[in-house]
């Protein structure tokens, strides 16, 4: 298993998941018109991880603006990691959710799944 | 009742117009119209938290438009069918609020969807939209377009107003969808 890489666009956001480390970050923005093929490949990647997942796996989730087709499949990769929480345990996993100082909306974007999720989060406050 | 499309649109772009539209709609003309109004906000020195929701409510908005624009009926004048037709507009008011006001054909059959939606919307508080929100996000559904209903909920949610709409039966069961969107501080 590799590690995967996908390159931000003005409208998807960068990628970078480590099987080795263990750390997954997406960054940027994530307003495609159609999600679901965008974030096909990161729910597979997640799907086999789960089999041989770091002790520890850490989830930076930066994001500066999001579309309600993204928000669905985010959420389906939160689900995808809840079963490797499930798996590794108390520390397993954390989910870092990151927002702008100002940004209650993101915040409070973070917390919808903080609410539907069985995962340890974590909101950190960006200063500007 | 049948409404003169041109007209309107004359009239909604009477004022501040950040960026008005009226043609076919695209993924890549949405991206081009995104940058230009993040520029513009930026220009203008609109503040962070009022440019983000103006930038929010026009991706939804506009991705609404992209996802869900039929056909549009013989032209009267050219005879021709053009698709994926549009109009947007985002302004600034004179109290510097926004409006996003936008036009589009839809099928009869939809008509009553978008109103029963609109005014479920229309009825509820912020509170309710929110546990709206939440619940449609989690109901493990998809339309085909992927977006599985949450744009106008989420427009809603993010400024606090009530829509305002209306349709107008113009031709062969095809109805125009004229929206007005508020942004305010």
């Amino acid at each position: 298993m590799e590690t995967l890489t996908i390159l931000g666009t003005p409208k998807t956001p960068t990628v970078e998941m480590n099987v080795d480390s263990g750390i997954i970050e997406i960054k940027g923005r994530s307003i495609p018109e159609n999600s679901i093929d965008f974030y096909r490949p990161i729910v597979e990647w997640i799907d086999q991880y789960a089999d041989s997942a770091a002790p520890e796996t850490k989830v930076n989730i930066q994001l500066e603006y999001f579309n309600t087709s993204s928000s669905k499949c985010i959420l389906d990769v939160f689900k995808k990691l809840e079963q490797v929480f499930k798996k590794n345990g108390d520390k397993g996993v954390v989910i870092n959710w990151f927002y702008e100082e100002d940004d209650e909306d993101m915040l409070e974007a973070g917390e919808d799944y903080q609410s539907i999720l069985k995962i340890p989060f974590k909101m950190i406050e960006l200063e500007e | 009742m049948a409404i003169d499309i041109d007209s309107w649109y004359n009239e909604v772009i009477e004022g501040d117009v950040v960026v008005h539209y009226k043609g076919a709609i695209s993924a890549d003309l949405i991206t081009r119209v995104l940058e230009h109004i993040e520029n513009e906000l930026a220009i203008r020195n609109e503040k962070s938290k009022l440019r983000k929701k103006v930038y929010n409510v026009m991706v939804e908005a506009l991705q609404n438009l992209f996802h869900h624009t039929g056909l549009q009926p013989e032209n009267s004048k050219t005879g021709e069918i053009e698709k994926n037709f549009a109009i947007f507009v985002l302004k600034k008011l004179p109290d510097g609020n926004f409006n996003v006001i936008s036009g589009n054909f839809v099928e009869e059959p939809r008509v009553k969807f978008l109103k029963d939606r609109m005014d479920q919307i229309n009825y509820l508080t912020l509170d309710e939209l929110k546990i709206l929100y939440q619940l449609i996000l989690n109901n493990q559904e998809y339309s085909d377009k992927g977006g599985g209903g949450l744009g106008l909920v989420d427009i809603a949610k993010r400024t606090g107003h009530e829509y305002e709409y209306s349709f107008h039966n113009q031709t062969n069961g095809y109805y125009f969808f004229c929206l007005k969107i508020l942004i305010t501080n």
